[in-house]
């Protein structure tokens, strides 16, 4: 943790293989890598720890068949039984999102969900993909979303408002709350690490104060992929049964 | 910030996409489906398992249903036999009792008769003796040899009136 380098230069991405498609940068960098260490652990834990099809499962078995429920349960508690044909997806975020950020809390790690441009396309395809739905299933009459039954006329202008506006920021409430949540877990613990060594014998303070966060990181970590994937859950449940 | 850097974000989104679809498919066609093959399984055994169970725990409860109804009737019949063998006993003891009160008043009556008999013989015996002594007394006192009948008439009414004396 040397003092010239920033709290911020951990969230640098470093292009390690220049890859140009068009007119698109498909650079093969550090996020990128990460992105698929994290598919690379997810799958080990859902598909090979699972190998043995024995009754009593084993320690990682139970981890992913908890994984299984957890989510399974979430689905059918948020959504019901229409939420089953969405399973896959909402399970797949939350491994996704659930990985970057634990395999982010390693030292010398990189959080890929700590950049908005992750977690923006990710919010912006779970709208894109809800307000589908919802026109799917209802046709013009998802309209009817924005304006509450049971609201007085009066109010309908103001309700319209309120609503919509409410609508069309969820993708930048769900990215900004995830990666902000990330970045920030990430520069405190960056920030109390440099005063550790500079402090000389009193570092024990900032050094205890550092296990606590990153204790308290852990908890946030595991925290962000579930709300991530709770909203999408809540998100898509609105699409299906408007209000 | 470099979270801001415009120029990064298209390399991240394109392999956001690519991780994102291959971690998808992998879920959606392999880890899930099996997964849910395992619970579904295990939850199959398992209520398979319980309804051994419980028809093992209805199959148990009639038996001991049966084994108490077994053993109430045992005990009906053993009471039932207890009560017969008490009323025998008593009918044969009280017949017994019977047999030996007749037998013994019988016995007391035939003793009673051969007391009467002897006591019969004894006051004849005494009669007799007392008329010859009667008749040998008066013979030698007045010389006059009575005749059998008066003595023995004389004898009889001395013999009653002293019965009747003492009673």
């Amino acid at each position: 943790m040397a003092e010239s380098h920033s709290p911020m230069e951990q969230f640098e991405i470093k292009t390690w293989i220049p890859i140009q498609i068009g007119d698109f940068d498909a650079s093969f960098t550090n996020s990128s890598a990460f992105m698929i260490l994290s598919v690379l652990a997810a799958t080990a834990l859902m598909v090979f720890a699972v190998r043995p099809r024995a009754g009593i499962p084993g320690r990682w078995q139970l981890l992913a068949e908890l994984a299984y429920q957890f989510i399974a349960k979430m689905v059918s508690d948020s959504i019901g039984k229409e939420g089953r044909p969405y399973f896959p997806f909402v399970f797949t975020i939350f491994m996704f999102v659930l990985f970057g950020n634990f395999i982010g809390m390693l030292p010398y790690s990189f959080t890929f969900t700590s950049h908005i441009a992750v977690t923006l396309t990710m919010a912006l395809v779970i709208f894109v993909l809800v307000t589908f739905i919802a026109f799917a299933k209802h046709g013009l009459h998802f309209f009817s979303f924005f304006l509450p039954a049971g609201v007085p006329i009066i109010l309908a202008p103001l309700m319209i408002s309120i609503e919509v506006i409410s609508y069309f920021t969820r993708p930048l409430s769900l990215s900004i709350r995830l990666f902000a949540n990330m970045m920030a877990g990430h520069t405190l613990l960056k920030v109390v690490g440099g005063f550790v060594v500079p402090l000389g014998i009193f570092g024990v303070v900032p050094m205890a104060g550092l296990v606590a966060v990153t204790g308290l990181e852990f908890l946030i970590a595991f925290l962000q992929a579930y709300i991530f994937t709770i909203l999408t859950c809540i998100y898509i449940n609105d699409a299906i049964h408007l209000h | 910030m470099p979270q801001f850097d415009v120029t990064a974000f298209s390399p991240q989104i394109i392999w956001l996409v690519i991780t994102f679809l291959v971690l998808y498919v992998l879920m959606a066609k392999v880890a899930l489906p099996r997964i849910g093959g395992i619970l579904e399984e295990r939850q199959a055994r398992i209520d398979d398992n319980l309804d051994t169970a419980q028809n093992l725990r209805n199959e148990s409860a009639a038996e001991a249903e049966a084994y108490e109804e077994s053993m109430a009737e045992a005990r009906e019949q053993a009471r039932s036999a207890i009560f017969d063998a008490t009323q025998e006993m008593s009918v044969d003891s009280a017949r017994r009792h019977e047999d030996l009160g007749s037998r013994l008043s019988g016995e007391l009556k035939a003793a009673e008769e051969r007391i009467t008999e002897a006591k019969e013989a004894a006051v004849s015996g005494i009669q007799d003796a007392a008329a010859s002594v009667a008749a040998e007394a008066t013979e030698r006192l007045i010389g006059i040899e009575p005749g059998e009948e008066a003595v023995a008439s004389a004898i009889s009414s001395a013999f009653d009136a002293s019965m009747k004396g003492t009673g």
